[in-house]
């Protein structure tokens, strides 16, 4: 329990870090004065309220929606290796967006958001037929194979969707390469809501997870509805994907690691664990955001880029150090 | 048992599998009929008849379109295809998986993060020349890096396979960087590439294309014996005397570059290399010589039908070739994915 507090803290730090650093460096008493008096001829508070503040919560709700979708997909699938992103589901997301925004460009977000979670549902329903097949004989690994599968086809779909749309190039080249910038806070909030709905759904639904990461056989002997119980599963991390990609974007690998370092810290019971795997998501995308538009100003690198270069390097690691199965294919 | 013919001389002796040289027949029929379809069909439809004249005689307008426009951009497209569809049904043999691909273990990626990191650099403009070069180079270079990275005293197929995901995000995530901080115009060339396209080729490419495949392609010569060999299991094949690390680290690194130097002149085209195989295999099940060909002509066909469609399906719109072998790829891809992995 220490440990979670130490995490909440060290949010917060990064939080308050995410507020004051950018092109401009403020100092804390500058963004504590922007946050409690909103006067309009306050230049710096209106930089810091229109501009830091929304990417701040966006990178908050995603990055903690993304850390908890791996989690619940990790117990679900029982395969350390899955997650929103390299199971496609991210990629799915991403496809309808870019689909919907070429063909109706006039239709405004909300269509776009819609896109985004049947997208996530159509490649979380093709994951998961793919891993019911597979749990008869096939081992973990052929569903992370059939994961980047889906994931080449649904990205090979959104860039030709971008060669023969090249208006559209502009609008979506920031959901591509994942970006918490520049998000108006009235576009964003509805999918808070919902990214925060699903992520507090969790918490009643923690207690059977613990039952079912002991076995679905464990777990339908103690009285626990399992086919209920994964349905709900599906819906969640459906919800918390396609709500992240609608508001940041294709963002890799944090639903993987941190669940997987969560796993480290914290014991392994599900209403710590994915309190914890929120916590630190969060941080990760809020500090991977923070070193994303400070190292090389003017510009900036996508937050998704950052993520990555960071994720896949452990990704390797975690593969190397499993050991990866011997000769099985 | 299929039926058997044996051809024997005093320096060559092989044995034919009656059944497969049959099917290679006829896949070679159906790619003489599309390049002839091809050769007719585009902004200016030629019949059987003009065509022929058009062939006879370069310096007319038809001929013109026929000879140096329409015919190398065809045989760059056989070409790319038919090294990616050999690349493809190379590496399903060795890793014995069959959703392995130079897409998903990372080559194509390696070949693209190379090609647009060339293009950001100097912009889509001048010493394009050497593109090529840099997208082979990287293509080797990822598949040696994915190598090593997988080597613990030998090395599996699957943790070659893991670690090519590994090494395509991150790659992919170079991309990406150097996409979004290069400019608008540099962005729209690297995507059309990234798809993967044909446009305006010319022979000087489709020599230089057909020059590297037939160098490959005599390195592989020597190796083909025991390609088919590899899909047993380890033990087994040493038995058989294939020394199987060995027999491994080769084939990756020819299929690495047949892709590399496909991608390069032809640009990232995905699914020709998963899909060729799969659809030799479905041609023909039994495993060697005549399931390798014809996984190559598989892949020139399909390659050849997307540019096809690309260049006469919208007019006056010539778009590129990869988006159709995707469409093409996929649907078949997804029917694949659902009845093998189990």
């Amino acid at each position: 329990m220490t440990r979670l507090v130490m995490m909440l803290v060290l949010l917060l730090a990064s939080l308050w870090l995410s507020l004051m650093a950018g092109a401009v460096w403020y100092g804390p008493s500058t963004v504590g004065h922007a946050l409690l008096s909103a006067s309009p001829t306050d230049v710096q508070g209106l930089v810091i309220r229109t501009t830091r503040v929304p990417r701040t919560l966006v990178a908050l709700v995603a990055g903690a929606c993304l850390a908890v979708a791996g989690g619940v997909m990790q117990t679900l699938t029982r395969n350390p290796l899955a997650s929103p992103g390299l199971l496609g589901v991210n990629a799915g997301a991403l496809f309808v967006m870019v689909m919907l925004v070429s063909l109706w460009p006039g239709a405004g977000v909300s269509l776009w958001y819609g896109g985004a979670f049947a997208g996530a549902a159509l490649a979380a329903l093709l994951v998961w037929a793919v891993a019911m097949r597979g749990q008869a004989s096939g081992g973990p690994l052929k569903l992370v194979l059939a994961g980047a599968a889906i994931t080449a086809l649904f990205t090979s779909f959104s860039q030709a969707m971008l060669v023969i749309d090249q208006q559209g190039l502009d609008t979506v080249l920031f959901w591509l390469a994942g970006s918490v910038a520049g998000r108006p806070l009235a576009e964003v909030t509805p999918l808070m809501g919902v990214a925060l709905v699903a992520l507090f759904a969790c918490r009643p639904l923690a207690r059977s997870m613990n039952v079912l990461a002991a076995g679905e056989a464990i777990a339908r002997g103690v009285g626990v509805g399992v086919a209920r119980l994964q349905l709900l599963m599906v819906v969640l991390v459906i919800l918390l994907a396609g709500s992240s990609v609608a508001m940041a974007g294709n963002i890799a690998f944090v639903g993987l690691i941190v669940p997987h370092i969560a796993r480290r810290l914290l014991p392994v019971d599900h209403r710590i664990w994915l309190a914890g795997c929120a916590l630190m998501g969060a941080t990760l995308l809020l500090l991977a955001d923070v070193i994303g538009r400070t190292v090389i100003l003017p510009r900036e690198i996508p937050i998704g880029v950052m993520t990555a270069l960071i994720g896949a390097p452990l990704f390797i690691t975690l593969v190397r150090r499993q050991g990866g199965g011997h000769g099985r294919a | 048992m299929a039926e058997r013919d044996l051809t024997r001389t005093p320096g060559f002796s092989r044995q034919w599998c009656r059944e497969g040289s049959g099917r290679v027949g006829l896949a070679l029929l159906v790619v003489v009929s599309v390049v002839l379809v091809s050769l007719s069909l585009g902004k200016v439809v030629l019949t059987p008849a003009a065509l022929w004249a058009a062939w006879g005689a370069p310096s007319t307008p038809a001929g013109m379109i026929v000879t140096e426009l329409r015919l190398p951009r065809i045989v760059l497209a056989a070409l790319v295809g038919g090294a990616l569809g050999l690349s493809g049904w190379l590496l399903q043999q060795v890793m014995r998986n069959p959703l392995a691909s130079p897409d998903i273990i990372g080559v194509t990626s390696g070949a693209s993060a190379a090609a647009v990191g060339y293009m950001a650099l100097l912009g889509a403009g001048s010493g394009m020349q050497w593109l090529p070069v840099a997208a082979v180079a990287g293509a080797i270079a990822t598949a040696l890096g994915i190598y090593r990275l997988a080597w613990q005293g030998g090395v599996t197929p699957i943790r070659l396979v893991l670690m090519g995901i590994g090494a395509s995000a991150t790659l992919g995530a170079l991309t990406m960087l150097a996409l979004v901080l290069s400019p608008l115009t540099t962005t729209l060339s690297a995507y059309v590439w990234l798809t993967g396209s044909v446009y305006g080729a010319h022979w000087g490419t489709v020599r230089t294309l057909a020059g590297c495949c037939a160098l490959l392609l005599m390195v592989l010569v020597p190796l083909m014996r025991h390609v088919p060999l590899a899909p047993l299991n380890d033990a087994l094949a040493t038995g058989l005397g294939v020394r199987v690390q060995r027999l491994r680290a080769m084939v990756l690194a020819l299929a690495a570059t047949l892709a590399g130097v496909a991608i390069a002149w032809g640009g990232a085209f995905a699914f020709v290399g998963l899909v060729a195989p799969h659809l030799a295999r479905l041609v023909c099940r039994r495993p060697g010589l005549s399931q390798g060909v014809l996984a190559v002509l598989i892949g020139s066909t399909l390659v050849m039908l997307a540019d096809l469609l690309g260049r006469t399906l919208f007019l006056p719109l010539d778009l590129p070739a990869g988006i159709f072998v995707a469409a093409i790829g996929a649907p078949f891809f997804l029917g694949l994915l659902l009845r093998e992995v189990r």
